[in-house]
């Protein structure tokens, strides 16, 4: 029961469709970042550029790039301090339990669904306590914990699959809590820590409301910075910066996304609950 | 832990159980966790109940009234239903879009991969760059001198189409959804391949002997098995989009038109320096995700558990 010819030609006809329309901000981003400044007005967004110009691109690598560093000291640092919890907490959890673990589970996993507004006016007060307020090592400790809840789910569902009989094994020969990990879990815990670097990097390279509450115009990411030259009611907008600025901001995850496609889906999966 | 016991019994005084070290090598993310999401929490409803409606007063305790004052803000009701509006067209939306896309693909389609990469990539790239474009695209200029999206529009020969998107008084947070479900729909897409493809073929098989038709294969077999799938999409676009707050930001900023509750707390806190009311604000915010977020929870560890 394959389906029909017809059928299947309108159903790649509308699945086209709908491609052109998810492209079409990447389209207008891209030609308008190569125009001349004087070529890049929003009347004539949908002419190729005439004159192809990387002026937009020096100068939104001028502006953008102590964000650039920040962003990726924030995201690196966070993302594999985060994973190296998860993977511990995620062996612990599924491998070897103690009483109420899987209500300790379950609180873990509720940290993960909170709107962070809900916790960011007496955070910030307790990273000025403790004179973390506006550097990057506060942002990277705010990454941390609150990525350690989906970090956790991510492991424990990955190490759910590692049969017992082999944590039993080696437990029988006389095997610790550490030393099970480092023979056993870690070895095969490639593809989870993909899945998770990847996640985590994305999510914490793309975060602006914990850089806006937390941060400081030293230690600002990317995206703050890139709001900021878009400001609003601007007098003269360089929009061909702009949008290369958007761009540039965007490559990093972009590049990620592109050559490590098959984990992100596996992260997001994970983000549904289903591992 | 049973052998644990047995450990303790025979050595009484001697070894520790067995579990201890496991709750030792978690004891610093329960400490974290307990802290900073349920200690931080605790403490924001603490400075909710407060006075503080400024950086000097003492927090004090005006029994919750901040709580019922709120209302009285002329730019809270607004925001509110910013929110609601917003919430019911993206979750619709992306649900919608990423369900027909996947329904379209499901039966296998060629360059598959492709069309999901491209589905799909929007999700890896910030709300604030894509604001960026989007601010662009949805710019409300009359038609003589129409950019963006209006003036494809026109030159599509597709005028009625026009509008003024996010600054339309009433309609405009269903604007606001448009680059939210432009991010998130392939998401939903992925959910709902993975789920259709969880069917097993004999079952659609089964259902096709017994003189189903290709409509009723999808209406009483496979459907009914993707409740799971739609449930979970529900959820995490629901907390997305009740949350949102980049997006707005980017394409925006502060303004009273398109105000919800995730930027007020921010306006309450950064610019009218009330932390009472921001704190408070959070609450609400916190509530509703809970709400619905909580069910979800003590659904799916007990669907585990049978599992």
């Amino acid at each position: 029961m394959r389906a029909s010819p017809v059928g299947r030609t309108v159903r790649f006809a509308v699945l086209l469709a709908f491609l052109v329309v998810f492209l079409i901000p990447v389209y207008v981003l891209v030609v308008t970042s190569f125009k001349p400044l004087d070529e890049a007005d929003p009347a004539a967004a949908w002419e190729l550029p005439s004159n192809w110009s990387l002026d937009g691109w020096s100068g939104a690598w001028e502006t953008l790039r102590p964000g650039l560093a920040n962003s990726f000291k924030i995201a690196v640092t966070g993302s594999l301090i985060a994973a190296a919890l998860g993977s511990l907490n995620g062996y612990v959890l599924s491998k070897w339990r103690f009483p109420g673990s899987d209500a300790v589970f379950t609180l873990f996993l509720f940290g993960m669904f909170i709107p962070y507004q809900a916790v960011m006016i007496p955070l910030a007060g307790l990273l000025t306590r403790m004179e973390l307020a506006g550097t990057i090592r506060g942002l990277v400790l705010a990454h941390v914990v609150y990525g350690i809840p989906i970090c956790t789910l991510i492991f424990r569902n990955y190490y759910v699959t590692i049969p017992n009989e082999l944590i039993e094994a080696a437990r029988v020969d006389g095997a610790g809590l550490l030393r099970t990990y480092s023979s056993i879990v870690l070895p095969v815990s490639g593809p989870a820590f993909a899945v998770t670097l990847i996640w985590q990097f994305t999510s914490l390279w793309n975060d602006f409301l914990f850089a806006v509450f937390l941060g400081a115009p030293d230690s600002w990411p990317v995206t703050v910075m890139l709001n900021n030259t878009a400001g609003s009611g601007a007098v003269a907008v360089q929009y061909n910066q702009q949008m290369a600025a958007a761009l540039l901001a965007s490559l990093p995850t972009l590049v990620v996304y592109l050559l490590l496609g098959r984990f992100f889906m596996r992260g997001l999966m994970a983000g549904a609950l289903k591992g | 832990m049973a052998r644990g016991n047995a450990g303790v019994r025979r050595l009484p005084g001697g070894r520790a159980p067995r579990w201890l070290p496991g709750l030792l090598l978690v004891a610093p993310s329960i400490l974290a966790i307990g802290l900073f999401v349920y200690g931080l929490i605790f403490w924001n409803l603490r400075v909710a109940v407060s006075g503080r409606h400024d950086e000097v007063t003492p927090y004090g305790f005006d029994r919750g009234r901040n709580f019922v004052d709120l209302w009285d803000d002329p730019s809270w009701p607004p925001a509110v239903r910013h929110a609601l509006l917003f919430t019911v067209v993206f979750v619709g939306g992306a649900l919608l879009l990423g369900a027909l896309l996947a329904f379209l693909m499901e039966k296998g389609i060629a360059a598959e991969a492709g069309f999901r990469a491209v589905y799909l990539f929007p999700m890896a790239i910030s709300f604030i760059a894509a604001g960026v474009v989007w601010r662009w695209l949805m710019n409300p200029a009359p038609p003589e001198r129409a950019v963006g999206l209006n003036q494809l529009f026109g030159d599509l020969g597709l005028d009625a189409l026009a509008n003024d998107w996010w600054q339309n008084p009433t309609w405009g947070m269903a604007a606001m959804a448009i680059p939210a479900i432009w991010q998130m729909s392939g998401y939903v897409m992925a959910l709902y391949l993975a789920g259709f493809r969880g069917v097993p073929d004999e079952l659609r098989e089964a259902a096709r002997v017994d003189g189903a038709s290709e409509w009723q294969v999808y209406r009483y077999v496979v459907f009914p098995q993707l409740r799971p799938v739609t449930l979970s999409a529900l959820i995490i676009l629901g907390h997305i989009s009740l949350k949102v707050f980049d997006l707005i930001m980017a394409i925006a900023g502060k303004q009273i038109i398109t105000y919800v509750p995730a930027i007020a707390t921010y306006v309450e806190v950064f610019d009218r320096h009330d932390p009472a009311n921001g704190a408070t604000i959070a609450t609400y915010l916190l509530l509703a995700v809970a709400l619905l977020v909580i069910p979800y929870l003590v659904w799916s560890v007990r669907a585990e558990r049978v599992r």
